[in-house]
């Protein structure tokens, strides 16, 4: 404010000189005001109108919007792609990263249509239909990332499925112009038909330095294992024609063959094996009398006779795959479309999937040198094998070849696999068919082991508040040689448990758990105070057990140590008045369960009953404070698919006045609950798996006429 | 004036910041508007590849599935010929470099070179050898050979070991049966030598195969090599100690989370893994240690952290280590393979490999992820959060898992060399070869022979996994020794007995007796089928042959003097 004073006091001639500079400076500050404000309109808006533009490409719904890219003569060309690469020489893993979710992310380059320097461009038929079917199935899973910083894997947006529509030293120039490609690496190419004539190449010819390749058609000595991966030739007839799963059996035709470029070498080969074969024999080509179209790709003919295709596949039992020009062929997944075996005749060819999947459980290899042969190769082969094998191919081309989508996360899922090996996929997750995996059992104690007594078995009983019973079934649990400690679980909580001077003098630990609920599942709680694989569980009024029968227990668990052996047997039978489970406690031939009331166990079905038991069982059990016995038996059954084995005859526990039959109760509400327990269990379940079984263990001189004291366990009850 | 003046400079900032202003203001909107856009047109930041509307072409045309490639081009047994006079070294594969021919008629027989007089065998050469002529592939005739195996010891070729066989180049040569190494096989288990360890032989290996050791993924060449485990002078010939782990327990961690006890190699190959290891020791539930002291002259080398390391190194003792450990990190020594790795893997303490580019043993049929961890060595500093993420069901699966692979092809020189001439004889007979399931589970592929059935319910150890059932009936094979005189002869009773039960499918009587058949109508008549077999050789064991015609999966073996009765039978 001091300046505008000073020149006031010059007076007004002044005045119009000053305006004239007033103004200048007035209009030279707008317009630096105005520039610096568009200056960093620019800076700020430049970078984001690069990915604007691009994300409006991708909003375009038509691929002749895509953005064109010039190629010019002199533009660099990748390297022709190196044989030695592996995952850990050619791949950058720090881009993958730790995860905990141990899952890959992939990046799509966004579409740009390239043409050379004419103009002309790089592909005649530029994205297929297949191509841009793959793309969009990435583009929607759990890979997926736009962020092109965070990716582990680059998927460009060139097509070269097929290499007889692409221009190679042309589409090598465009793949060196993505702005990611640091010598190919950590790229991801598709490929479904390599190679041309007259040569036919097993891998893409163009020149692609370090890619990761996704190849139909590889052979043994261009496939990279553990490298690249061999994928199948996609079928366009699976996108039209469905064709519904048959059931395996043996069909009207035992061979087939219906390719219909196959080398006259091999079709005369064939001719001879039909000769000497007859009518078992199919040999079908294609139909001279039909003119060109996709009309005829679906028909083939046997002398004048017209069969549909791939209709006449699921007539056969087994179907021919012969090496073409190509070791890769789209009949191989028609075949198994169609749930016919594959013979494959492709001698070198790396099979599709081949890292995962298991081909010999769903195709018969056969050298090329051995097609003579194959009638007989064929005949050899039992009739349950071959139906194992068709379901198996079935299954193969449900789950990974009936579409792009499929094949594509498919290979996606096996560089994850790579990249995160401790995090796989099993062997069984990729080759068992869904009937399988929901019958079959995998123990989580798979290995035969049988566990050293020495170390012995922890004892654990639940006990309210019977403490007079208690003690005695202590007093003569530790008797028992194997016993290595005792854990009473004190279920009780209005009452403190006995004095520690009150308690029988026992030469084990015994040490009381105190809960906090009562809750029936504190029995089966894996504590930590149990250090021994073997628990014996054990009801506070079981008094009538002798140390005999229960060493003999533990020694026959030994044997066992994956199943539950008890002394309590029972069984579950259908009611076929009332369609459903009932439970019984009589005298009967077979046993299904044993009751934890008494009996041993491996300490891990504790950890699974507490974490992992399905469903609400756990606190079903608890709500209605019982059948937590016949929940074990179901968990126990259900993951080592195997039966409870019922040890000793004795049928008489508790006291020696009652009858032959113990229980809580013998009334029938006790029996309808129980009842009710396993029709509850069997639907949270979905199935029984509970396993019916006629034989119980005694020791090998149980009954014989044999001086006692030679006997081992001599003390054996007989009730 | 002043104040005109004053208001002119008013105006012009305000103008300035209303400008600012707008054009910020501006600018906030626009982003956010254009995000809005992008919405509205169905576009979503996870989805953004397009649905295209226009037709797309299919990738493979119709027209051309047949016409381009029918008969163009050369004939296939042409191109077979090519192949195999192209693929040569280090390009061998079966289809090339292996003779099927010779295996057709005998099926797959191997043969061992006698062994030349003055020639020195080491101990482990020597076991290799008497267990292939031991074993039922062995033949003495070259004739009948589908595989030779040299009597020349090729298992050391360090130029510098006391066990270096001098001038086996010309040695080789010299053979007659050599035939450029023509389905041979080559055993070796050190190749290369101080500074650069390369895998050369030292000699020309033609077009045999090599059963190696610590082989790299860079020279193995795939279904056509065998890479075995590096075993020591003192590896059982036969029988072989059993696993460790004796029983599972629950939870599965032990004392350790991850241990190594080991050399530290200042320089050269291999080295960096193992100096890098200390960024990782945590000297409590990760305890990596490593010594610098060996070597005459290891003093020379020594950096800054030798002595703390080798004082941390001699404070622990392996064996503890090794039993009282999840997991056991292998990484790679001056070659790929270490002794740490059987050692772990019988310890079931679960390997955790860091040894980029090992091909490990057996890998053309063991899944090595269900019994080991499989780490890069770019990787080390995550190691000990990826093994802690390793959920305890899957570490309990790991470690049997260990078990079960030591005991099927590891614990002995006999297990290692009949899984490598097992693996090669799966290639000869393609057709009739060992599916991955049989290899990776019990009892493992030395015990499931695919010549009994290539179809795995057949056995009876994958009924678990494949949730079948076996066939609810059995066949009973009753072993006759003397001739059928009366009606009252315990054998008849036996058909009777048997015959009457209800999972009883068919009778097979197995005429071992030097009298003649007895005529069919002698037999009694039952309600099963009885099937009379005469014996060939007359010899005990013919009555467990696996006779065709036995339908059912249970087989009930009698002697003709056995006295049973059909409820004994049955229950």
């Amino acid at each position: 404010m001091y300046a505008p004073g000073k020149y006031s006091s010059r007076g007004p001639a002044l005045i119009p000189r000053m305006k004239t500079k007033h103004r200048i400076y007035y209009i030279t500050l707008f317009s630096v005001v105005l520039l610096g404000l568009i200056a960093t309109g620019m800076f700020q808006f430049w970078p984001h109108s690069i990915e604007s533009t691009a994300d409006w490409t991708l909003d375009k719904r038509s691929v002749h919007d895509a953005p064109l890219v010039r190629l010019t003569a002199s533009s660099p060309i990748p390297e022709r792609g190196d044989l030695s690469c592996r995952m850990h020489t050619c791949f950058d893993v720090y881009r993958c990263g730790y995860n905990p979710k141990n899952k890959i992310k992939v990046y799509i380059y966004p579409l740009q249509r390239f043409v050379d320097d004419l103009g002309v461009p790089i592909s005649n038929t530029g994205l297929s239909r297949e191509y841009n079917d793959l793309l969009s199935a990435i583009s929607d899973s759990d890979f997926y990332t736009d962020d092109v910083t965070r990716a582990c894997l680059f998927i460009p947006s060139i097509d070269v499925l097929n290499q007889n529509s692409l221009r190679i030293r042309e589409t090598a120039q465009a793949f060196a112009m993505l702005p990611r490609w640091d010598k190919g690496m950590n790229h991801l190419l598709f490929n479904m038909l390599p190679g041309g004539p007259p040569d036919y190449n097993t891998a893409l010819d163009v020149p692609r330095d370090r890619v990761v390749l996704a190849g139909g058609g590889f052979s043994t000595w261009t496939y990279r294992q553990g490298y690249d991966v061999s994928i199948p030739v996609y079928s366009p007839l699976s996108a039209d024609v469905e064709l519904p799963e048959r059931q395996p059996g043996p069909r009207r035709y035992f061979i087939l063959s219906s390719q219909t470029a196959i080398h006259r070498e091999y079709r005369a080969e064939l001719e001879r094996l039909k000769e000497e074969n007859g009518e078992a024999l199919l040999l079908l080509d294609k139909c001279s009398n039909l003119s060109q179209g996709a009309a005829s790709a679906r028909k083939r003919c046997y002398k004048g006779q017209v069969y549909d295709y791939p209709q006449i596949l699921q007539e056969s039992s087994f179907c021919v795959v012969l090496r073409g020009a190509r070791l890769g062929q789209a009949a191989l997944s028609d075949v198994l479309q169609a749930g016919c075996v594959p013979v494959i005749l492709a001698d070198s060819y790396i099979l599709p999937f081949s890292e995962v999947l298991d081909w010999k459980r769903a195709s018969v290899v056969i050298p090329e040198e051995k097609l003579s042969e194959m009638y007989t190769i064929l005949k050899s082969i039992p009739h349950r094998q071959v139906e194992e094998m068709q379901r198996q191919a079935r299954w193969f081309w449900e789950a990974y070849f009936s579409s792009m989508k499929a094949i594509g996360l498919t290979t996606l899922q096996i560089i994850n696999d790579r990249i995160y090996p401790y995090a796989a996929r099993t062997y069984e997750q990729w080759n068992n068919p869904p009937v399988v995996k929901w019958s079959s059992v995998n123990s989580p104690l798979f290995l035969p082991l049988i566990p050293p007594r020495a170390p012995g078995f922890t004892a654990v009983v639940l006990t309210y508040d019977r403490v007079e019973s208690l003690f005695r079934v202590i007093t003569e649990i530790s008797k028992v040689p194997s016993l290595a400690k005792l854990l009473v679980v004190w279920n009780n909580q209005n009452k403190s448990p006995p004095e520690e001077s009150l308690w029988p003098k026992v030469g084990v630990p015994l040490k009381v758990v105190r809960t906090k609920e009562n809750k029936l599942s504190n029995r089966f709680f894996p504590y930590d105070e149990i250090e021994t694989e073997a628990v014996l569980a054990i009801d506070d009024d079981i008094i009538m057990l002798t140390s005999d029968e229960l060493q003999f227990g533990y020694e026959v668990w030994r044997e066992f140590p994956d199943r539950l052996v008890g002394y309590p047997g029972r069984l579950h039978l259908w009611d076929h008045e009332m369609g459903k489970w009932k439970y019984e406690s009589e005298w009967t031939n077979e046993v299904s369960m044993v009751l934890t009331g008494a009996a041993f166990y491996h300490k891990y079905f504790n950890y699974l009953y507490t974490y992992k038991m399905p469903g609400d069982i756990k606190n079903w059990v608890d709500a209605h404070m019982n059948c937590e016995d016949i929940a074990m038996n179901f968990l126990v059954a259900n993951i080592t698919g195997k039966a409870p084995i019922k040890v000793t005859p004795r049928k008489k526990f508790k006291c020696p006045e009652c009858t032959a039959i113990d229980g809580l109760s013998l009334d029938q509400t006790h029996m309808v609950e129980r009842s009710e327990c396993i029709n509850k269990f069997a639907s949270v379940f979905a199935t029984m798996p509970l396993k019916v079984v006629e034989h119980r263990a005694d020791p090998v001189l149980y009954k014989d006429d044999f001086p006692e004291k030679l006997k081992s366990f001599p003390n054996i009850g007989s009730l | 004036m002043q104040a005109k003046k004053r208001y002119l400079i008013l105006l012009s900032a305000g103008a300035c910041l209303v400008l600012l202003f707008y054009l910020g203001g501006v600018q906030l909107p626009a982003a956010s508007r254009s995000r809005h856009d992008r919405s509205r047109h169905g576009y979503r930041p996870d989805q953004p590849w397009p649905h295209f509307s226009d037709p797309l072409h299919p990738f493979l045309p119709w027209d051309h599935t047949d016409t381009e490639e029918y008969n163009l081009h050369i004939s296939p047994t042409q191109k077979r010929d090519i192949h195999a006079s192209v693929y040569k070294g280090k390009h061998c594969r079966m289809d090339s470099c292996f003779d099927f021919s010779r295996c057709q008629k005998n099926g797959f027989k191997v043969y061992v070179y006698p062994q030349q007089k003055g020639e020195k065998i080491s101990e482990s050469y020597q076991n290799i050898l008497s267990t292939i002529e031991g074993s039922r592939f062995y033949t003495s005739d070259p004739g009948q050979a589908c595989l030779f195996v040299l009597s020349l010891d090729t298992l050391d070729r360090d130029q510098l070991s006391p066990q270096y066989v001098h001038n086996l180049k010309t040695k080789v040569q010299n053979l007659p049966l050599w035939n450029d190494g023509r389905n041979h096989l080559i055993f070796n288990l050190y190749s290369g030598t101080w500074p650069d360890y390369t895998e050369d032989l030292g000699f020309d290996i033609g077009q045999a195969m090599l059963a190696k050791a610590s082989i790299s993924t860079d020279n193995f060449r795939p279904r056509f090599d065998v890479s075995i485990p590096l075993f020591s002078k003192e590896h059982p010939r036969t029988g072989g100690e059993r696993g460790f782990l004796k029983y599972n327990s629950i939870p599965p961690f032990r004392k350790y989370m991850l241990v190594f006890k080991g050399k530290r190699y200042l320089t050269g190959i291999g080295s960096d893994t193992r100096n890098a290891l200390y960024h990782v020791h945590n000297a409590e539930d990760v305890v990596l240690l490593t010594t610098c002291k060996h070597g005459k002259d290891w003093q020379k080398h020594k950096d800054a952290r030798c002595d703390k390391d080798n004082a941390e190194y001699d404070k622990y003792d392996y064996k503890e280590m090794l039993h009282n450990s999840t997991f056991c990190l292998v990484p790679r020594g001056r070659r790929l393979g270490s002794f740490r790795f059987l050692e772990a893997l019988q310890a079931a303490c679960v390997p955790v490999m860091l040894s980029n580019g090992w091909e490990l043993p057996f890998s053309e049929i063991i899944d090595w992820n269900t019994a080991a961890v499989i780490g890069d060595e770019r990787l080390l500093l995550q190691i000990p959060t990826t093994v802690r993420s390793i959920h305890q069901d899957k570490i309990l699966s790991l470690r049997q898992q260990t078990q079960f692979l030591w005991e099927a092809y590891f614990s002995s020189v006999e297990k290692i060399v009949l899984s490598t001439l097992e693996i090669i004889q799966d290639r000869v007979l393609e057709h009739g070869s060992r599916s991955s399931l049989m290899w990776n589970s019990h009892p493992g592929g030395l015990f499931a022979l695919p010549q009994y059935s290539g179809y795995l319910g057949d056995f009876p150890f994958y009924y678990a996994t494949l949730g079948i059932k076996p066939h609810p009936k059995f066949t009973a094979v009753i072993h006759a020794v003397s001739p059928l005189v009366s009606q009252s002869q315990p054998i008849l009773k036996l058909l009777a007995a048997v015959a009457k039960s209800q999972y009883c499918a068919q009778i097979i009587v197995l005429w071992n007796c030097d009298k003649p058949l007895p005529a069919k109508q002698r037999w009694p008549a039952t309600s099963v089928p009885v099937i009379v077999i005469e014996g060939e050789n007359k010899v005990m064991s013919s009555r467990f042959l696996p006779y065709e015609t036995i339908v059912t999966d249970a087989v009930l073996s009698l002697d003709e003097d056995t006295v049973l009765s059909t409820t004994e039978v049955s229950s």
